[in-house]
């Protein structure tokens, strides 16, 4: 039915959003409550920086991706030498292209649910004993869960589907880096491509509904469970 | 167990909190008009705000002197609150509520059974906060604050949300609590049967300051005055 091609395309593009999401949650809901939470000189400026790949033009943000972490780049060249992680023409860095594109989504999905949290929630917790942290972990971060969720699923689905950031630097190597979009655009370059590549996209809008009908799902099941919705 | 309140704090609106006071035990009631500082007053005593100038005790124990520096935690202060809006716990079931406080502090001298018992809440420990009524929340926060085995307990206009015979049924939980652990209590409220019926010392905060009076002097109606 698929190619080995294809199916090589389908398990890398799910490794690489993945990697990319589950790399960089932990800084999406650090960033998401610092946003939501606190007032902070530069505020504004981090706020600009983090939508930044949202309007950039993909090659753009693969341009500096490039310069920072490719093999003589800023980070790229200490990575290399001192952690033997490569980047350049690796899935590694389509997973750093795929969390760089998706994670505004994240970030802002996050920053909403923190929002939402009662901050006089964390101020009973603390009466009731609960430090800092533990009010953080024990009440802010479930009663957000649900929009924890759904940021990582939107970027899920939204890494599935880079491309440009991905191709400046990773390229399109098959069995390498190439995920299902730049296949897709492969098969688009050789003759009797529109029929060719007609399994592979259809796969592709399944995997990016099925993401997106999973977090809806889990974020629904999640404020039911709070008393927030009924159904 | 005696609590000495001295507090100055400025609010950027221009609005300047210059509260002293002493409480010996028992229940006091802080009563004054909506903004007069009554809520702050109880924030700055649980820590959940840092003034620019204080010094509490209870008991032996100085919970916050700026002068010298000494600022201890809230979660370090032995100081139970019910906030007026509650804050039960939405995503805890009523027994998880309940039982918040000890999983950091230990059970405290009060027993879970008994508090449940006391409070008649025993039917509701696996349902979740938002199926509860009015009254039955009410009694959930008042049981999670005690079993945290506080010091000193803050009830923060507890019964505003309630028509009046939910209240009285409340009054009469309260009066029960109190009679089995006699604990120092401050209570802001604007009803003056909680004051009679509870409260052996009466504050009334006006403008940020805090001026003693007897209960049978207290405003009908805060508010009014």
């Amino acid at each position: 039915m698929f190619t080995s091609a294809e199916i090589d395309a389908i398990q890398l593009s799910l490794l690489v959003a993945t990697v990319a999401v589950v790399a960089s949650l932990p800084l999406g809901i650090g960033l998401g409550w610092l946003l939501a939470r606190r007032q902070f000189r530069g505020k504004s400026v981090v706020e600009t920086l983090l939508h930044m790949p949202l309007v950039l033009p993909p090659v753009v943000t693969g341009y500096l991706l490039l310069v920072v972490f490719g093999r003589h780049g800023w980070l790229g060249e200490p990575l290399e030498r001192w952690l033997g992680i490569r980047l350049v023409f690796d899935w590694k860095g389509a997973a750093l292209a795929a969390a760089v594109a998706a994670f505004p989504l994240m970030v802002r999905s996050i920053r909403l649910a923190f929002s939402g949290v009662d901050p006089r929630l964390v101020q009973a917790a603390r009466t009731l004993g609960a430090s800092r942290w533990n009010a953080f972990r024990t009440v802010t971060l479930p009663l957000a869960s649900h929009g924890i969720v759904a940021g990582a699923v939107l970027a899920f689905a939204r890494s599935l589907g880079e491309f440009g950031a991905t191709i400046m630097i990773a390229g399109n190597i098959p069995s390498v880096t190439q995920t299902i979009p730049l296949l897709v655009y492969s098969e688009l370059e050789t003759p009797g491509g529109l029929e060719q590549a007609r399994g592979i996209v259809m796969v592709s809008i399944a995997l990016a509904a099925g993401a997106l009908a999973t977090g809806e799902y889990l974020e629904r099941r999640g404020r039911a469970r709070l008393g927030t919705i009924h159904d | 167990m005696a609590l000495s309140f001295e507090c100055q704090h400025d609010y950027p609106t221009g609005f300047q909190l210059r509260a002293q006071f002493t409480a010996p035990g028992g229940v006091t009631a802080l009563v004054g008009p909506s903004g007069s500082g009554k809520t702050t007053i109880l924030a700055v005593l649980a820590g959940l705000l840092s003034p620019q100038q204080a010094f509490i005790r209870l008991g032996d124990r100085v919970l916050c002197d700026t002068q010298r520096g000494v600022y201890v935690k809230p979660e370090q202060r032995g100081i139970g609150m019910v906030f007026q809006d509650l804050c039960l716990f939405p995503h805890l079931s009523v027994r998880q509520n309940l039982q918040y406080g000890t999983r950091w502090c230990g059970s405290g001298r009060l027993s879970f059974d008994r508090v449940v018992q006391m409070l008649e809440i025993g039917d509701l420990l696996a349902r979740q906060p938002h199926t509860l009524s009015g009254g039955q929340r009410q009694r959930v926060a008042l049981g999670r604050a005690l079993l945290r085995g506080p010091k000193l307990l803050l009830l923060d206009e507890p019964l505003s949300a309630l028509d009046e015979p939910l209240q009285d049924r409340i009054i009469t939980y309260l009066e029960r609590v109190l009679a089995e652990y006699p604990l120092p209590t401050l209570l802001v409220t604007h009803h003056l049967t909680q004051v009679r019926r509870l409260a052996s010392q009466v504050l009334r905060v006006q403008g940020g300051r805090v001026t003693p009076i007897t209960a049978d002097a207290a405003p009908s109606h805060p508010d009014s005055d």
